[in-house]
């Protein structure tokens, strides 16, 4: 197994597009470490991030902000402005693992982990994040929501690099919210993960973003739901909809992790829960 | 009992009942101890396990050509190196059998071959290159479906005892127990109300966090070292030599510090394995498990099944009581059954009662002793329905308790007539506990339950030696798990009379001291207490006699009185005493070192109960419980250090609370574990428990010069049931499944609703 260490996204990723063996990107070493430790992969060539000259930096700009792929959770919950911005986010993002995992895993891994339950993936998809994509030959950006095509796969191609996630500077009067269910309160795999960010005008709801996560092969985005809580207060009946439209977005599986009929309930019940916190960060009174 | 019995009056303790640090502590806070994996030696290979990857299957061939002719693979073991040396003993060829499987995988994980090679890379790569062909048999997994009359069959030896008459074929049930005493048909008549239910609970780890790992060196001249992680090295060395035919004096096993055990470190899985493949290789192997073969294959409690009938009249008299109880031992028998039927009515003055438990064997890996060992099963079905049954005649259920609480002179279920007893003890303290009185919010429920265990004696050899400077050497043969090195160190300085921090304790390898039964069944203290205080009354004898000759008197006129000789008499009266220091600094010119020693069974293990109280709020939209508080109150008899008798209080009910809320082996379909890992293995993380409340009560227990009882394992017995109690009483539904887990639990208020 060889290791290295590139000076920008465009050397990983000439290193990757030229390797003829297994080849494997890493960011904070949090899901690929321990894959490697449990024989689950076998890299031939193991490319560090880390040494890129600024992909360990959160960029605020006019536009709203882009984190570099190795950022780790812990400075993202660090991070005045992101967290003023998009608390859901930010909460999903510290959600993962344990303080020790905080101080190494990133929202880049976490996406191209490809994991089903991600806790950062439905939280960024609400947010609107985009994921910078660097190749041998060209940029490109993409919508989290499409870099994710099922379990463990993902639409890069070989020798594409995520460079950074980009986050919109959020309109006026927006909240986001994540909530996951475990049965601990930590050190868990979400059974359900359910993001949602709400625009409002004078105090309903104008524009919504529900995704779920650990509901079906990847997360989903609900515009169904999206329509239950668009142009209401989140009454009761906005709430039912939106509960009953999550539970029918799920397509999930039945694994120790969870049944099928308890994930499909308890996404609509996650739902309306974080509904009620992005109304009221959005500024709405409930 | 044939002690002296004049300390259990003691009142005035001088160490005994402060709290001391243990002498073991900075070096595990510093990472300094060394565990099972931390020796080495000289040319010491890496040696890894080959697992079934099937619950059930015929091995038809195992091809090693390949992996032998590795660089660097120095050798490979099947059950071929093994052979059968065991005799008649069908115990010691079924732990045999499940160190290396014999011609059949009975369950996923169960070791098939082995491989010693340089490094781990090349063990592992010799692991792939070893071809077994499998054939599949079909397979079982749950305690009641291995009962069954269309089950696979997993021994064909196995004939169920304990039935008349004796069966003719081979069945899954190895054995029937059953006990108990009076007459329930006349009790259940005598009854106003009557309950009837039936409950399962799943199977769990003890989920110590340090994996089984040893370093085993045999020579070809038949001597032999092991370095283990253990409970127990001297019995690990009688089973390893029996099993590999060496000579017990010349295996010398050295137990290092133990990173938990709960009595999943009682019994062998590698280390004959370990053995067996340095014997081969003629070079030391180490050998460490990693987390999926501790899950796999090492030996977690049984999976149950039980059914409960109890009625009591309308005052609250419980009037009989009739249990029947289906533990699975994994794929070997055990008695497993047979403890939950001994500790199920413990707690209680029962005057008809009846316990049947049968045994069963599953494919599943052998079951171990876990904490208590099948008592929380029987608890958490009994307890719940002494719950229900209060509720039916409408009282309090610590009153219904209380009411039918076993006292000093009640013929206990299991056949002994009790001596004093807590159990009441523990009840009226919770009752006046300021924990029953506070108030409970929205979707919250308190519930109470009891716990009993045994506790036991048994072989015991220590020794005391007293250097030149008057410190002190405690020599033990019982594996420090719970921080006993420190009780014993309190003890004999309580006996001589010298302050703790003179008295080193230290635990010593199987070549240096007697045989010693492990520590298990809360033995430790009781039985190493009572030899170090023999041990330290023996050294009393010597230093007497070595003050004697010193003043030139005769031994009949000096006493031993806070930790120096004094002369006694008329004629002596003005001689200055002589502490220890300066008889011991004599020693060389008096007669030699001083030491004291002491063997013995230690009978008369008092037993250990237990009262809990556990506040849960429930989520009624997810059916997720978080307990909000939680108290602990059991009857320590004598507890010598108190900080680590609060530990055990507290680490038992923090497992058994993990085993209600979200522990359970998964199994698939195709009789594979699902979620050998701590990911999906949920024992609680430090978050998900609130400070865990303790109370110490002291009945003494009068078989023990100290009045100590077992404390290490009654605490896991109460809070399956504590925790059902408590949901019942938040939600209005009765969970007779664990672990209570989420969606167990959002089922179970959903069908309510949709009942009603
Ligand atoms: C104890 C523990 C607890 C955990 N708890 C959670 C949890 O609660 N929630 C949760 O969602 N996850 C959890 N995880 C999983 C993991 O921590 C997260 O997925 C984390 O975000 C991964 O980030 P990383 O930087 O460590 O990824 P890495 O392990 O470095 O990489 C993950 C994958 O992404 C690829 N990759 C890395 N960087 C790039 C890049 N720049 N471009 C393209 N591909 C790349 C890697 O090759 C690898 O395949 C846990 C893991 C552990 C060990």
């Amino acid at each position: 197994m060889r290791y290295a260490t590139p000076a920008s996204a465009k050397e990983a990723a000439g290193m990757l597009s030229k390797e003829r063996g297994a080849a494997f990107l890493l960011a904070g070493g949090t899901d690929l470490l321990v894959k490697l430790k449990m024989g689950m992969v076998e890299p031939d060539l193991v490319v560090d991030i880390k040494r890129i000259p600024k992909i360990d930096q959160i960029q605020t700009s006019a536009k709203g902000f882009v984190i570099g792929a190795a950022v780790s959770g812990s400075m993202i919950g660090q991070h005045k402005g992101l967290k003023a911005a998009w608390p859901g986010l930010v909460e999903a993002a510290n959600l993962i693992g344990s303080d020790q995992i905080q101080g190494r895993a990133t929202l880049v891994g976490n996406l191209c982990n490809a994991s089903p339950a991600a806790d950062s993936v439905p939280a960024m998809i609400a947010a609107g994040a985009k994921a910078i994509i660097v190749g041998p030959q060209k940029r490109r950006t993409v919508p989290v929501e499409k870099v994710v095509l099922g379990p463990g796969k993902t639409c890069l191609s070989k020798g594409e690099v995520i460079e950074a996630i980009s986050l919109p500077k959020p309109e006026a009067r927006t909240g986001d919210a994540y909530l996951r269910f475990i049965p601990r309160t930590e050190m868990d795999i979400a059974v359900v993960g359910v993001a949602i960010s709400l625009k409002l005008e004078r105090g309903v709801a104008k524009k919504a973003k529900v995704a779920l996560g650990a509901v079906a092969p990847t997360a989903v985005v609900v515009p169904g739901a999206a329509r239950a809580l668009v142009g209401s207060k989140l009454d009761e009946a906005a709430l039912e909809k939106l509960a009953a439209a999550c539970s029918a977005a799920c397509n999930p599986i039945d694994d120790k992790r969870g049944t099928v009929e308890y994930r499909t309930r308890v996404a609509g019940v996650l739902a309306k829960r974080a509904a009620k916190i992005a109304f009221q960060r959005a500024g709405g009174v409930l | 009992m044939g002690h002296d019995q004049k300390y259990v009056d003691k009142k005035n303790y001088e160490v005994v009942g402060t709290r001391f640090n243990r002498p073991d502590g900075i070096d595990k806070v510093t990472g300094k101890a060394r565990y099972g994996a931390d020796a080495s030696a000289p040319g010491q290979l890496v040696g890894r396990v080959l697992r079934s990857p099937h619950a059930h299957a015929s091995i038809l061939k195992i091809n090693v050509g390949k992996a032998e002719k590795l660089p660097g693979v120095k050798a490979i073991i099947t059950s071929a190196d093994l052979p059968d040396l065991t005799g008649q003993d069908q115990g010691l060829a079924d732990i045999l059998e499940n160190c290396m499987a014999r011609g059949r995988a009975l369950y996923d994980g169960h070791a098939v071959a082995a491989v010693a090679a340089v490094d781990e890379q090349t063990a592992a790569k010799a692991l792939k290159l070893i071809d077994v062909k499998y054939k599949k048999l079909p397979h079982v997994t749950d305690v009641d479906a291995a009962m069954c009359e269309s089950a696979p069959v997993i021994h064909d030896r196995i004939i169920t005892r304990g039935v008349e008459p004796k069966p003719t074929k081979p069945s899954n049930i190895a054995a029937r127990t059953q006990m108990g005493h009076g007459d329930v048909e006349a009790g259940f008549a005598e009854a106003d109300v009557v309950i009837e239910k039936s409950y399962k609970t799943e199977q769990t780890h003890q989920g110590y966090i340090e994996p089984h790992a040893c370093l085993a060196s045999v020579n070809p001249d038949g001597t032999a070292e092991l370095w283990v992680t253990t409970q127990g090295h001297f019995v690990f060395r009688n089973v390893c030599a029996s099993l590999l035919g060496l000579d017990i004096a010349k295996l010398k096993v050295t137990s290092s510090e133990i990173g938990g055990g709960f009595g999943g470190k009682t019994h062998v899985w590698v280390e004959p394995v370990a053995l067996a493949l340095s014997r081969k290789a003629n070079r030391p192997v180490k050998l460490v498990m990693g987390r999926d073969e501790v899950f796999r294959a090492t030996g977690p409690t049984s999976s149950t099944s039980i059914d409960v009938k109890m009625g009591a009249k309308k005052d609250g008299t419980i009037t009989a009581a009739v249990a029947e109880m289906r533990y699975q031992g994994g794929a070997f028998p055990g008695n497993w059954a047979m403890l939950g039927c001994m500790t199920a009515f413990a707690c209680y003055d029962i005057k008809n009662n009846q316990s049947i438990g049968w045994d069963v064997v599953v494919n599943r890996p052998k079951v171990a002793a876990y904490r208590a060992p099948s008592a929380p099963m029987a608890a958490f079905a009994v307890e719940s329905t002494i719950d229900e049954l209060a509720k039916e005649v409408g009282i309090a259920p610590i009153d219904m308790r209380l009411k039918n609480v076993a006292r000093e002179g009640t013929l206990a279920p299991y056949g002994p007539t009790y001596g004093p007893i807590g159990i009441e003890h523990t009840l009226k303290a919770v009752k006046d506990h300021p924990h029953m009185r506070a108030k409970l919010k929205k979707n919250q429920g308190r519930g109470v339950a009891c716990g009993f265990w045994f506790n036991i004696g048994g072989q015991t050899c220590t020794d005391l030696n007293i250097g030149v400077d008057g410190t002190v050497n405690l020599t033990l043969g019982t594996v420090d798990v719970g921080g006993s090195r420190s009780s014993m160190a309190m003890i004999a300085a309580e006996e001589l009379g010298i302050p703790y921090e003179q008295v080193r304790a230290n635990i010593a390898d199987t070549t240096s001291l007697g045989h010693n039964d492990m520590t298990e069944g809360s033995r430790g203290t009781f039985s190493s207490g009572m030899a170090t205080v023999f041990a330290a009354r023996d050294a009393i004898g010597v230093l007497k006699q070595r003050a004697a000759k010193m003043w030139g008197i005769t031994e009949e006129h000096v006493i031993w009185e806070n930790g120096q000789a004094i002369a006694t008499g008329d004629s002596h009266g003005n001689l200055p005493p002589l502490s220890l220091k300066e008889i011991a600094a004599k020693s060389g010119r008096t007669g030699g070192p001083i030491a004291g020693h002491n063997e013995v069974v230690a009978d008369g293990a008092g037993m250990g109960f237990a009262s809990h109280i556990c506040d849960v709020e429930v989520d009624p939209e997810t059916g997720r419980s978080t307990i909000i508080r939680y108290t602990v109150v059991q009857d320590a008899g004598k507890a010598i250090n108190p900080d680590y008798v609060e530990g055990q209080f507290q680490g038992g009910a923090t497992q058994g609370i993990g085993w209600a809320l979200n522990e359970e082996y998964i199994y698939g379909d195709d009789g594979r574990l699902q979620n050998p890992g701590f990911l999906d293995y949920r024992i609680p993380v430090c978050s998900d428990l609130p400070f865990i409340d303790t109370q110490i009560l002291e009945v003494p227990n009068p078989l023990h010069p100290y009045g100590i009882r077992g404390v290490g394992e009654t605490s896991i017995v109460p809070p399956l049931a504590a925790v059902g109690n408590a949901i019942a009483n938040a939600t209005g539904v009765r969970m007779s499944h664990a672990p209570m887990s989420p969606p167990r639990v959002l089922a179970a208020i959903d069908a309510l609703e949709y009942a009603s």
